[in-house]
């Protein structure tokens, strides 16, 4: 059985991680970011990826990354997710680290541990990690194609890109981008289109793209954990203060024993999504199902401990000057992302030798 | 003799050098189990000289598995649920010296089986409401009343048992605890038949039942705070060990649905692959749980653990019968049985879905462990307390 605790590094880890977030991301500066055109917070990206060096903990220290594991970086999600952070930490020190890991590229790895510059997968963001859909065509080293909803897609330096029967690295100015008005607007998409864009060719095949959707798929279950969390306890600090027909909201069972409810399922997700990050971190056999799970059940976890913490806060919840309304759309967007609880159910019945009727 | 308590090492060599001098396919059951009793090696966090050895609480599995490893007899755990998991930590927090003598050696090896006085017709989650009267007479006390869903009540030998003693005062402050022998005259056990035709609890009926002082359980007036240290101990005995993937209720399903093809529907598939879903979830969070525990930093993830294992044998249970169509209307057995544990394995699919509805009330129901998990872990506030500072006896009902 995986270590399902946190050990002292995480811990410290976390803590300057929140710290950072506290002083950057409150939010209030999220809220005010998601009416600025800028894709995402460069100045907070910069803090938490190269100077607190977040991006390159997976990376071997040889490839100028921190050495450490996908356990550590799931830590770092959780907190991401807490704030419903508007940086392109899963897209690029998440998703396309693991497929430049996965693929052995040595040139651009480690710009990207650095932070320095930003990449990302060229896929939907729906996409699981079972079936990537290819729509871009190479004709010797030059791409023609589009793309559709890739995450963090006006972020990116580099996108790295499926296409024939391998993966590319373009230019991202080598692309034709354009800016999704998106349903969360704390990681918005892009849709994109290459015509006949010069390309490097990193990877044969589609093993590396699936590495990366799987792991991209276990952090995303630390993320979902991170922004339950914040919804709970937002929400039960609320209903403590807030006082109707003369006693606090939070004395009624109605409440309470939902409240109760999420407190246990949230429970259940940390273990979870612990076990789908040290599966990941260790290569552990067990990682295909221990991804499908985390991502199954996080997915309604998250979305469930957002849709109540807009409900409990009642007119207030519904207001655009409150930030439930950030982590319900970070929340139905993640359930969404990198395949819905139904299609890990699907690929699960197949690992688990449950056959469909 | 050591004074440091034993660490992991120490344990297993303890445990080598028993089964060296008590070869477990030589030795009579109840002899071993005395003399691994004795040994310290029974519950290895307990005192010495009460089957332990004042080791860490979390170096048990390892010696439980040692010995099931060398196939040594076992006490039978699921016969004594009420004595292991919650007569024996209230004994041993409340007990005197000759209490804990006289009853934690016969307890862990199952020579005498328990049971627990509680429930009354008018007092089930609100347990403090009991009505059940116990009088000082001498060096004695006279008890009379009611209790109900007394599970095992027909094995047991001794009993855990609540009663009032001040009527006069509210009604937390007004009980005693007891240990009842249920051999004594006037106590009466009649099987209670439950919805699954069986009769694994009782009524259990006291007329003028002589207890002597000695078998009271902490003092008079503080029954309250002994039972709450019983029912703590429940809900932790509700975790369970490390198991495997697909244990349980899941499995059954689970292999029903890969040996009969015929039976699947595109619905049920979908409700199968959740149900196993979440048993993984509970499962993963058991485990973290115990890792915790052996990192001592013990959480309050335990009191979720119980409700998830009761909506999940319930939502699972009721699985299997739809998937068996017409096969799921055939019972095995209503006869009146008087069962000696609760067997979820070989009885009837029928069975598994209506003795699994007693999983969220029995031990505390699920509404009550939600109010719990809302006041004690989120800090919410309590209920409107109406019967605070009211005496027992003005108290409506
Ligand atoms: C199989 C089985 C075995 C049992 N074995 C034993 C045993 O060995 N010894 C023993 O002493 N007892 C035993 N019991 C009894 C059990 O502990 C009680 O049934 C239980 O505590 C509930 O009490 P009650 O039945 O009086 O229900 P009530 O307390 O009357 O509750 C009825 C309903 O109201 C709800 N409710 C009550 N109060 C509240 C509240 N404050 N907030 C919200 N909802 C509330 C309950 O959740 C329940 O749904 C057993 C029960 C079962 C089913």
């Amino acid at each position: 059985m995986s270590d399902l605790l946190y050990g002292e590094i995480e811990n410290d880890l976390r803590a300057s991680v929140r710290e950072v977030l506290a002083d950057k991301a409150p939010w209030t500066s999220v809220l005010a970011g998601t009416e600025k055109d800028e894709p995402y917070d460069a100045p907070l990206w910069r803090a938490v990826a190269a100077q607190l060096g977040c991006a390159g903990l997976p990376v071997p220290e040889e490839l100028g990354g921190a050495g450490a594991t996908w356990r550590e970086t799931a830590v770092v999600m959780e907190e991401l997710g807490r704030s419903a952070a508007p940086v392109p930490f899963l897209g690029s020190a998440v998703i396309a680290t693991a497929a430049l890991l996965a693929a052995g590229e040595r040139e651009l790895l480690p710009r990207l541990a650095a932070g320095e510059r930003i990449a990302v997968l060229a896929v939907p963001f729906g996409t699981a990690p079972y079936d990537v859909p290819v729509t871009v065509e190479d004709a010797g080293g030059a791409l023609t194609g589009e793309v559709a909803g890739v995450a963090d897609g006006m972020a990116a330096d580099v996108l790295l890109v499926p296409a024939g029967d391998g993966l590319y690295a373009v230019d991202a100015t080598d692309a034709r981008r354009t800016a999704v008005t998106s349903l969360d607007m704390t990681r918005r998409l892009a849709d994109l289109a290459f015509s006949a864009a010069p390309a490097r060719r990193v990877a044969e095949g589609a093993g590396a793209v699936r590495a990366a959707l799987r792991t991209g798929a276990a952090m995303l279950a630390s993320e979902q954990l991170g922004l339950a969390e914040r919804c709970l306890d937002d929400t039960v600090a609320y209903v403590k203060t807030r006082y109707q027909f003369g006693r606090p909201i939070g004395s009624y069972q109605g409440l309470k024993h939902r409240l109760a409810d999420l407190w246990a399922s949230i429970t259940q997700a940390r273990a979870v999504a612990r076990h789908a990050a040290s599966c990941v971190a260790a290569g552990d056999e067990d990682t295909p199902i221990a991804v499908a799970v985390a991502q199954a059940h996080c997915s309604a976890v998250a979305l469930k401990a957002a849709e109540e913490c807009v409900q409990m806060h009642g007119g207030i919840g519904f207001t655009w000057e409150h930030p439930a309304h950030l982590f319900l759309k970070r929340a139905k967007a993640d359930s969404i992302a990198l395949g819905t609880p139904d299609r890990h159910r699907a690929a699960l019945a197949a690992l688990v030798d449950l056959p469909p009727a | 003799m050591s004074t440091a308590p034993p660490d992991a090492d120490e344990l297993s060599r303890r445990v080598g050098e028993f089964l060296a001098a008590h070869d477990p396919a030589e030795t009579a059951p109840q002899e071993f189990l005395r003399a691994r009793f004795d040994a310290g090696l029974a519950w290895v966090h307990y005192p010495e000289g009460l089957g332990g050895l004042g080791a860490p609480r979390h170096l048990q599995p390892a010696v439980d598995r040692r010995f099931a490893e060398a196939g040594a007899s076992t006490n039978h755990p699921e016969r004594n649920g009420i004595g292991l998991g919650m007569a024996a930590p209230t004994i041993l927090a409340f007990g005197t010296e000759e209490q804990k003598r006289r009853f934690l050696r016969p307890l862990w090896t199952g020579e005498e089986l328990w049971c627990q006085l509680f429930s009354e017709p008018g007092a089930g989650s609100d347990l403090a409401a009991l009505a059940t009267r116990a009088v000082r007479d001498g060096d004695a006390w006279t008890v009379n009343g009611q209790k109900v869903w007394t599970s095992m009540a027909h094995e047991a030998r001794w009993a855990i048992l609540v009663t009032r003693t001040d009527p006069d005062v509210p009604k937390h402050r007004g009980m005693t605890y007891f240990v009842c022998d249920m051999t004594a005259p006037g106590v009466e056990v009649r099987p209670l038949r439950q919805m699954t035709g069986e009769a694994e609890f009782n009524e259990v009926f006291l007329t003028d039942v002589r207890i002597p002082d000695e078998h009271r359980l902490g003092a008079v007036g503080q029954g309250w705070q002994v039972s709450t240290t019983t029912l703590m101990n429940e809900r932790v005995a509700i975790g369970g060990g490390a198991v495997p993937r697909e244990s349980g209720m899941i499995g059954v399903v689970a292999a029903l649905w890969r040996d009969r093809p015929e039976l699947r529907t595109p619905g049920l598939h979908d409700a199968l692959l959740r149900a196993w879903v979440e048993t993984e979830a509970a499962r993963l969070t058991g485990a973290r749980l115990r890792q915790q525990l052996t990192a001592g930093q013990p959480g309050p993830e335990g009191s979720g653990a119980k409700l998830a294992f009761a909506r999940l044998n319930q939502e699972v249970s009721g699985l299997e019968l739809e998937l068996l169509g017409e096969e799921g209307l055939r019972y095995d057995d209503w006869t009146m049985r008087r069962p000696t544990e609760v067997d979820f394995t070989r009885r009837s699919p029928g069975y598994r879905y209506l003795r699994a509805k007693g999983n969220s009330i029995e031990g505390g129901t699920s509404e009550i462990l939600r109010n719990i998990i809302a006041e004690r872990v989120l800090g919410l506030p309590g209920e409107i307390r109406v019967d605070k500072d009211v005496a027992w006896k003005d108290l409506p009902r």
